[in-house]
């Protein structure tokens, strides 16, 4: 029996341990907003925080998130998370919007570790979140617009 | 060199290029999963010249560390390197501070404490590697592109070997666990040649024997 918290509360995953944390998130708890792009850690769409940091969810197998804390799309909060929807929402920038809830969540990490990111910053943090829509200069501005934002 | 697909200037080729290479990168080494032989150091004590056994034997151990297993993660740029073929690793990530990655992109985003077998994929696709200390060497212990005499001659200079001494060189080579990784490093890869203990005791012999490098 695994538990762990979601999004603050607490959860326990009966299942395979092998069972990759996405599978349980999307499965199980039907938070779907997570989402599977390649199941390998090679385009990001999975990403969520585990203990406070990112992480694929694809190749995580749930036997090894007992004792931690989840943040998903859905629950992700704080003053980097409101810039960054701000900033999303002010220049529009999914397309498809398939790939956006995994560069979301590398983009609030990012923020929550350096606040006025730099581009070589943006690309170190980015650079696992494939987007086949290709909105990566939309993703960029709104990084930056959102650490301006909270920079006040 | 950090130039990959956010920061192209033509965005839709950037994604096919990144996509292409992701899909190049997926294959993992030709299954050729067992260890090659490693020979044990009482085989070299009927070298007596004492400089000659003992670069015979670090040539022994050379076949670990010059092995792409060992070599990936000494590589002599900001990036690490993936496969016997030693391409750029992908997605691209850099070393970041203490060889653990980017803020945001961390290595341990995607490496965790132990291989991790993956389900629902391609034959030629098994495992993501995995260990609690996973990180890349500093670039002062680079590896990748040096003679098999440059990488000893480094491995003894403790302004390039972290300032250890030999005596810590050995009990590092045969005991720490991200070393060991390169003989357990998860299905579908190759493990460096022989065991952790062989591989020790080589680099202990090399050391008693005057740690000569060529
Ligand atoms: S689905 Fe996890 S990285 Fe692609
Ligand atoms: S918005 Fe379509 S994949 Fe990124």
């Amino acid at each position: 029996m695994v538990t762990f918290t979601l999004n603050g509360q607490e959860r326990t995953f009966d299942g395979d341990p092998d069972t990759p944390l996405l599978w349980v998130i999307r499965d199980f708890e039907k938070l779907t907003g997570t989402k599977y792009g390649c199941g390998v850690a090679q385009c990001g769409a999975c990403t969520v925080h585990l203990d406070g940091m990112t992480r694929r969810s694809c190749i995580t197998p749930i036997s090894t998130v007992d004792g931690s804390e989840v943040i998903t799309i859905e629950g992700i909060e704080g003053p980097e998370a409101k810039a960054v929807q701000a900033a999303w929402v002010a220049i529009d920038v999914p397309q498809c919007g398939y790939c956006q809830s995994g560069q979301i969540m590398s983009a609030v990490a990012l923020l929550q570790v350096t606040p006025k990111p730099s581009d070589a910053d943006i690309d170190g943090a980015m650079a696992g979140n494939l987007c086949r829509c290709a909105t990566y200069h939309r993703i960029r501005q709104a990084i930056h617009n959102a650490a301006d934002a909270m920079e006040g | 060199m950090k130039k990959f697909a956010i920061a192209s200037g033509v965005a839709a080729i950037g994604v096919a290029a990144s996509l292409l290479a992701a899909t190049f990168s997926l294959a993992q080494d030709n299954p050729a999963e067992q260890s090659a032989p490693l020979k044990p150091a009482a085989e070299f004590q009927s070298i007596t010249d004492a400089k000659q056994r003992s670069w015979a034997l670090f040539e022994e151990a050379g076949k670990v560390i010059q092995h792409p297993r060992c070599v990936n993660c000494h590589p002599a740029t900001e990036r690490p390197l993936q496969t016997m073929a030693m391409h750029p690793h992908q997605p691209p990530v850099v070393r970041g501070e203490g060889g653990m990655g980017m803020p945001g992109m961390t290595c341990n985003t995607c490496h965790g404490a132990a291989n991790v077998d993956v389900v629902g994929q391609a034959e030629t696709l098994k495992s993501i590697p995995g260990n609690a200390a996973w990180h890349l060497a500093p670039i002062e212990m680079a590896w990748q592109g040096k003679t098999l005499g440059e990488i000893c001659r480094q491995i003894k200079d403790p302004e390039r070997n972290g300032g250890k001494t030999l005596a810590e060189i050995t009990e590092h080579m045969a005991h720490d666990s991200l070393v060991g990784w390169g003989w357990q490093p998860g299905a579908g890869r190759e493990p460096v040649p022989g065991s952790q203990a062989v591989f020790g005791e080589l680099i202990a012999a090399w050391v008693e024997s005057g740690a000569a490098c060529q």
